[in-house]
């Protein structure tokens, strides 16, 4: 009977422990990056490396100025975003309102599926399918700000699709029928009656779709040129942070490693951000 | 979730007859719906086509190239063979389970089961757990090469590879453990309770065999992600093309395979082969989720 006890408390404590994983992994994953990462902000100064617009860590002496990805990496998600939720949004309401139920069963495991494959095959498809495919336009260079846009719009579909609809399905079916009886068609009364009061949820789709487009690395690697300047039009090549961290992490040394660190920690910091925007959304639509 | 999809057909049968005076042709508001109609149904369209077309293309391109040489065990820049960093992958992706399972089913048990509501640090591990998996894969990719490549020291391999994905499906797996403990009748536990059973034999015995298919969807999920994570692995596993043998041991996986085959722009069939190959599984591996899902609800 003892023994029994020893184990049930015994038991309790290592899942309580296990819980406290997840903690122990943010907490490591900040000291890490941070303690990593702000030494190299100090020495090249603050303002240099968030508002220097030259990344030439060759250079004698070398500047490490990130505001080109920055400007890179917010104009793509902004893109991304043009061309993702709108779109996203108006699949999930076909999804939600409009599509027969027989064809949903089809079509919510195709959403799934989207979101799984992995974005090594999405940068594939865009550096083979889309790439050639811009440069049929006027002075784009095929690699650019538009094609990364592109296909991160694409790739966000998914999370766009899920909460999206989540949001929509949760709105009390008395809005629409309210509509209806107000003499709405099925169209007005989906569009001016359940998608306004779906809208903090709507908000939150398009918070994590940010949130994935701009931590986006290997497919925006494979069809957005990156050079690391400042970006000059949407049909030309521009670099983001993602970009930045995994193409020269694997022969940089010194300051320059530290450096890309750093942007790390600013993207870090940009993400944080963006989680703690959909948290107080996602409480805020909760309360009321 | 099938009850609401009912009523929303029936009520779509009554919305065409409620709204027909609405509906006539040349009324502005019978432009309006048509036009948003034609948005609702382009914009559905546009997105199953280009899933279409991206699965159709890479399948049509690539299944000719899928030659027998690409499969012989070992490496050499002649025949790219991707039969050593499918190895890798199985290994990386065992690894990984092997450490997150345990963790993320017990996180789960200890939140579902034992934590009482209200309890700040609960609140705080909710937290810590969707900001996990929010994060995205190359700030891990950083985070494993400065912990468990640099400080820890086990350099680029297997281990620190493993430890990072698994840090990484931590909440995936969590996330699904829950929503599946959550489902299970609290008079089950009831049950085992009145027959005497402790708190402990009721979790194993009862709480987590119930569980067990939404767990199982949860795991699958991981898989996919581990199988196709690329950003978080090439500074934590390295690209090595041979078979890591022991855990220190450096390997590419299928999908940093592919990144390094595409990226040096020399052997693009070989890189549209593996990404068939990268593609089917994932195909796979959604497909068992979604029947094990479709036979979750139907029960």
């Amino acid at each position: 009977m003892k023994r029994q006890k020893i184990m049930e408390t015994g038991m309790k404590w290592l899942f309580a422990l296990c819980a406290c994983m997840s903690i122990v992994a943010v907490v490591l994953i900040c000291i890490f990056l941070f303690a990593n990462g702000i030494p190299a902000m100090q020495e090249i100064g603050f303002l240099d490396f968030l508002t220097g617009t030259q990344w030439a860590p060759k250079n004698e002496p070398a500047s490490y100025g990130i505001l080109p990805m920055i400007v890179g990496s917010l104009c793509v998600t902004l893109g991304a975003v043009v061309i993702g939720v709108p779109i996203g949004v108006l699949t999930a309401v076909y999804l939600s309102r409009f599509c027969p139920k027989k064809l949903h069963g089809v079509l919510e495991p195709l959403v799934r599926l989207m979101a799984g494959i992995p974005s090594i095959i999405y940068g594939f498809f865009g550096l083979v399918v889309m790439v050639p495919l811009a440069r049929l336009i006027p002075r784009c260079t095929g690699v650019s700000m538009f094609t990364a846009a592109v296909l991160l719009g694409i790739m966000i579909l998914p999370t766009v699709i899920n909460l999206s609809e989540s949001a929509i399905r949760a709105v009390p079916q008395s809005y629409y029928e309210g509509a209806l009886a107000l003499g709405a068609t099925h169209e007005r009364a989906v569009f001016f009656a359940v998608l306004p009061a779906a809208k903090s949820g709507l908000l939150a789709a398009v918070v994590l779709g940010i949130g994935r487009a701009i931590g986006e690395t290997m497919a925006v690697i494979m069809v957005a040129g990156n050079q690391p300047a400042m970006p000059r039009g949407i049909f030309k090549g521009i670099r983001t942070m993602t970009a930045n961290i995994v193409m020269e992490m694997g022969y940089a040394t010194g300051l320059h490693r530290e450096a890309l660190i750093a942007t790390g920690v600013v993207l870090f910091i940009f993400i944080l951000l963006i989680n703690f925007a959909f948290a107080m959304i996602k409480k805020r639509g909760e309360k009321v | 979730m099938s009850n609401s999809a009912n009523g929303a057909m029936t009520l779509r049968g009554t919305s065409v007859r409620a709204g027909r005076r609405d509906n006539q042709p040349g009324s502005t508001q019978g432009l309006q719906s048509l036009l948003l109609r034609a948005l609702v149904y382009g914009s559905a369209f546009f997105t199953f086509a280009v899933l279409m077309f991206l699965i159709g293309y890479i399948l049509i391109r690539g299944i000719p190239y899928l030659t027998p040489e690409l499969f012989s065990l070992e490496y050499t820049s002649e025949n790219c063979s991707m039969l050593p960093s499918i190895i890798t992958t199985v290994e990386m992706t065992l690894l990984s389970l092997l450490i997150a399972i345990p963790i993320s089913v017990f996180t789960a048990v200890y939140l579902v089961e034992y934590a009482k509501k209200g309890n700040k640090l609960v609140g705080l591990m909710r937290l810590t757990a969707e900001t996990l998996s929010g994060i995205p894969s190359i700030v891990y990719g950083l985070f494993g090469m400065l912990f468990f490549v640099t400080q820890i020291g086990w350099k680029m391999s297997l281990l620190s590879g493993a430890l990072t994905l698994s840090i990484m499906i931590l909440p995936l797996i969590m996330r699904s453990t829950e929503e599946a403990l959550l489902a299970v009748p609290d008079m089950y536990r009831e049950a085992s309770f009145g027959l005497g059973a402790g708190k402990l034999r009721t979790v194993f015995r009862i709480v987590l065999p119930s569980a067990m298919p939404g767990i199982l969807a949860g795991i699958i999920l991981a898989v996919g992600r581990v199988v196709g994570e690329t950003a978080a692995l090439i500074y934590t596993a390295g690209t090595a093309t041979e078979i890591p043998l022991n855990l220190l041991d450096s390997g590419r996986t299928l999908a940093v395979h592919m990144y390094c085959l595409s990226s040096e722009g020399l052997h693009t069939n070989q890189a549209y082969a593996t990404a068939v190959v990268l593609l089917l599984i994932v195909l796979v591996m959604n497909t068992v989720s979604a029947l094990i899902a479709r036979k979750l609800t139907k029960k």
